[in-house]
């Protein structure tokens, strides 16, 4: 969020902290496949219930529900893809910040500040989905030491969901400095890393939605 | 390897044309129908999970994950912009990706989740 | 080539460069790359030797059989803690020296691409450094082998403190490397000096690149599994419990997924450095550099799928043990063709005997025997003999001091007179790789024979009569004569820091970018930004390389006279590191000092982040 360092010179004409970030979410990739591997290879090895999609009876009889909520988990899911639309918005309006804005679509387009509010709060609701459902499923009986699945489960969408909260405290910043001193085309590099990492934890989103919600 | 792809000299060097080209996103109307497209596979995939015939046939997980990795390549495409920018950051962003892929899949191999089949 | 287009030699100068500024401050806020390197540099032989010192109390007690100088728990603590300094706290961080001192004056740029981050990453290691090693002082060390495996760490085999030290430590070094790496890649593609195109590059900074990619890919994998072994620790997870239907294989599989790639993250930058000694004592080019870029890179690719070599012994089925078997064996070619490049630079040249040069040579002897052994048990058959023997003991000590040492040492010769613009004295370096040498084989040598008849490792004392006495004694003798040629180099080291022989820019006639500037290199380090033509600029450069190493050479200017924008020296990063560092110890004490980590690691983070790195350029 520093004043860019533009005016030294770069073997490729691109800017470090662009080339920096893509190499962290290279890395990133590393470490939640890491995690999905776990969860993956724990799939089906629990020896106590709740199951994530399979009826479990105790041996004191009591019977527990597949626990995935699919229907609340699909609802977060399109929250957060379009938390990446407004993003991209967010982006385009400060890129686009000094360009004439003639009707009322245009200046709603090249909001910055309305989009980047857009993007935090749809973010800041898809970790109120996830609160709602970690809290229901301790409710139901699965916390992260009942069984194997408890385990990888809360640990890998806990981790994703900790990059979400990272992401939320790192729009507001930026709507800080928007409101403070307003963003130009000046500062798109500092939005396009964010966009980029939001994307990125977007992404993680999809594969761990099918991966752990969708496949039986 | 990353690094193996952009190891030809002339591709790092400073183009003023693709620094530029950067800059040439598509506007917002392609963004807004890339979000409808990533919606209705959504719809598609949760339709799916609903389904109990479907669910059923042996379709069912192939095309489960071809759907969500038709979504994860229209993000990174569109929305990270990789399909516009520098060449540099594919590689960057591909090279890790397909590692990670291989690992997932050589773990999934020896913990027994997934099995080879040869011959029938 | 002309080895002498550039009067470098015995040019007038300081061993001080005039602008720096001095005191403890300066060195607590630098940003500065070199003076980062040269932390790194005191820091991590200060950890080696600490990391030596452990193994001369495990020879002492292994010198014979049945002696009690050691109790059993102390000789696992001391293992241990032998294992892991060495890996984390020495080899590394003496290679990021020299990732921090020589990849910007290698590829012709002021300093890295983010030098806040590059001092934090320091701080990082030097906070952690401190936190896993002052447990052993206390006999609270970590004691469960430096591959830590789970389910031996959880709570219920492991239930004290020890093993806490070790997964946060741990956890905490990482952090520094990742963020080393990240910082590196982005120097290496984006500030490499116009014309200095990817395959002019130095191979030191090629293989430099190529460790910087495996550190990215192959640290978040172990900062998950030791996250899953903190969870079980302090949370109560099952990722480990086998009671609850965990797989005793996850934690190896993880971590080796992780400690393959590592062990080439060790082993790269010394071939690196080999790669710059060779040439410039043998007076020619590095024989086959394309070859050699190709091979690293082969290296570091392949070092991601051979993981499960250090696992044959678990029982994986044929399928899988054939396929690491294979991959284990491709993997032997492209470090062959690197010990062949080698030999072919020095073919022929007009070699100077220095001793950087011995050094090297070292590195090309020891490793190739290293590197057969390790040949050997790529075999699934072999290797169920060799497992968890002295035989492996002594394959990777061939490999890690008979290699990465040996090249460190090399380098450390080599860029001596860079660093601190005088020579080391080369009588006393000669004794020392002689010494060294002879100690290596005595110490390592017959290990080779105790594990063929079967002694274990990590047994902290045997029974006579088993045939393995003598080796023990000879291995103990060579462990001692170590000591002392280690503590020759730690006097020369220091004797000529203060009174060596003034070097001059380039005192071994060397080729490529670093020589071409003064000894030691003023802050900006290069006064203009070379124009590289050429994969030796001073041997075969031309006009334009010449004309850049001309004003390059000019000794006395300050940055401002040249009007040269540097970074602010800022404390922030040491900040941002001691908060991030007490919140990881609130985990071990008190929960209060995680808030109070996490609130300082917050408020100076953004104090960083929105502080300008330097001035406004006008």
């Amino acid at each position: 969020m520093t004043a860019p360092a533009a005016h030294h010179y770069t073997s490729t004409g691109l800017d470090s902290r662009k080339i920096a970030i893509w190499a962290f979410i290279g890395s990133e990739c590393m470490l939640f496949v890491s995690l999905i591997s776990t969860y993956l290879i724990y799939k089906g090895r629990s020896l106590v219930g709740p199951f994530p999609h399979d009826v479990y009876t105790n041996p004191a009889g009591e019977t527990f529900n597949p626990i995935l909520n699919i229907p609340v988990t699909s609802a977060s899911t399109f929250v957060l893809l379009m938390s990446s639309l407004a993003m991209v918005l967010a982006l385009a309006a400060v890129q686009n910040k000094d360009l004439p804005k003639h009707t009322r679509g245009e200046r709603v387009l090249g909001s910055s500040k309305l989009w980047l509010w857009m993007t935090a709060l749809l973010g800041t609701t898809f970790l109120g989905f996830q609160a709602y459902e970690f809290t229901s499923f301790v409710h139901e009986g699965l916390s992260i030491r009942t069984n194997l699945f408890g385990s990888s489960f809360f640990t890998l969408t806990g981790f994703h969901g900790a990059h979400v909260t990272a992401g939320v405290i790192w729009l507001v910043t930026l709507l800080a400095i928007d409101y403070r001193r307003g963003l130009g085309p000046n500062d798109a590099l500092n939005v396009d890393i964010a966009a980029l990492y939001w994307h990125f934890v977007d992404v993680v989103w999809i594969v761990i939605f099918t991966v752990v919600y969708l496949l039986k | 390897m990353a690094e193996n792809p952009h190891s030809d000299p002339s591709a790092t060097e400073p183009k003023a044309d693709e620094h530029i080209a950067q800059h040439h996103h598509p506007d917002w109307k392609t963004y807004v129908k890339v979000g409808a497209v990533l919606t209705a596979i959504t719809i598609w995939e949760v339709w799916a999970y609903y389904i109990p015939s479907v669910v059923a046939s042996r379709i069912f997980v192939p095309m489960l994950l071809t759907l969500s990795a038709v979504k994860f390549a229209t993000v990174v495409m569109f929305y990270m912009h990789l399909k516009y920018d520098h060449r540099l950051f594919r590689v960057l962003f591909t090279g890790p990706l397909l590692i990670a892929a291989l690992t997932l899949i050589s773990l999934l191999f020896l913990f027994g989740q997934l099995v080879a089949r040869f011959g029938r | 080539m002309a080895t002498t287009a550039v009067p470098t030699r015995g040019t007038h100068h300081t061993a001080t460069a005039p602008s720096y500024q001095s005191g403890v401050w300066s060195w607590l806020a630098t940003v500065d790359h070199k003076r980062i390197g040269i932390l790194y540099l005191y820091t991590a032989l200060t950890f080696f030797i600490i990391g030596g010192l452990e193994a001369v109390l495990i020879r002492a007690q292994l010198q014979g059989p049945n002696r009690e100088l050691l109790s059993a728990e102390m000789y696992n603590q001391l293992f241990t803690m032998h294992g892991t300094t060495m890996i984390f706290l020495a080899i590394m961080p003496l290679s990021a020296a020299f990732f921090n001192f020589l990849i910007p004056l290698q590829i012709g740029a002021r300093d890295v691409a983010f030098p806040r981050l590059n001092a934090f990453s320091y701080w990082v290691y030097l906070f952690g450094g401190i936190f896993i090693t002052l447990p052993i002082f206390f006999q609270l060390a970590p004691n469960a082998g430096w591959f830590g495996y789970a389910p031996l760490t959880t709570r219920e085999y492991s239930p004290g403190i020890n093993i806490d030290f070790w997964v946060i430590g741990l956890q905490i070094l990482g952090v520094s490397s990742l963020a080393a790496a990240f910082n590196f890649i982005t120097t290496i593609i984006n500030l490499r000096a116009p014309g200095m195109t990817l395959m002019r590059m130095p191979m030191f900074t090629w293989m430099s690149f190529v460790v910087q990619v495996l550190i990215v890919l192959a640290f978040p994998v172990i900062t998950i599994a030791l996250v899953f072994l903190l969870f079980d620790r302090f949370f109560g997870t099952n990722f480990y419990t086998i009671a609850q239907g965990a797989d005793p294989l996850l934690w190896q599989h993880l971590f080796w997924i992780f400690g393959h790639p590592e062990v080439y993250i060790l082993i790269l930058p010394a071939f690196g450095l080999v790669s710059e000694v060779l040439p410039a004592s043998s007076r020619k080019p590095l024989f086959g550099y394309p070859v050699m870029v190709y091979s690293g890179i082969l290296i570091g690719a392949l070092g991601f799928g051979v993981w499960a070599h250090h696992m044959f012994a678990v029982g994986m089925g044929a399928i899988a043990d054939s396929v690491f078997a294979v991959s284990t064996l491709l993997i032997g070619i492209p470090t062959g063709v690197k010990i062949f490049n080698w030999i072919g630079t020095m073919a022929q040249g007009s070699i100077r005997f220095t001793s950087a040069a011995l050094f090297a040579i070292g590195l090309v002897a020891l490793f190739t025997i290293g590197g057969i052994s390790g040949v050997m048990h790529a075999s699934p058959p072999a290797d169920l003999q060799q497992t968890d023997t002295y035989f492996v003991v002594a394959h990777f000590h061939y490999v890690l001091f008979g290699g990465s040492i040996m090249g460190i040492f090399a380098g450390i010769y080599h860029y001596f007179p860079k660093i601190t613009g005088r020579l080391m004295d080369e009588p006393l370096g000669k004794i020392h790789f002689w010494l060294n040498f002879i100690a290596m084989n005595l110490t390592f040598f017959p290990m080779h024979f105790a594990g063929m008849l079967g002694m274990p490792r990590r047994i902290y004392t045997y029974d006579s009569g088993q045939g393995w006495d003598t080796f023990n004694l000879i291995s103990s003798i060579g462990a001692y004569m170590l000591v002392v040629s280690t503590a020759i180099f730690v006097y020369n080291f220091f004797r000529s820091r203060k009174n060596g022989e003034v070097a001059g820019a380039n005192p071994w006639d060397a080729g490529t970018l670093e020589w071409s500037i003064p000894s030691p290199p003023p802050e900006y380090n290069f006064a203009t930004l070379p124009n590289v033509t050429s994969r030796y600029p001073l041997w075969e450069g031309n006009e334009k390389d010449m004309e850049s190493a001309r004003v390059n050479l000019q000794e006395g200017k300050t940055a401002e006279q040249l009007h040269i924008v540097l970074p602010y020296s800022t404390i922030k990063p040491l900040i941002v590191a001691g908060a991030m560092v007490i919140m990881f110890c609130g985990l071990i004490t008190t929960k209060a000092l995680i808030f109070v980590g996490a609130a300082v690691l917050v408020g100076s983070l953004y104090s960083w982040l929105l502080s300008p790195l330097e001035p406004e350029h006008h």
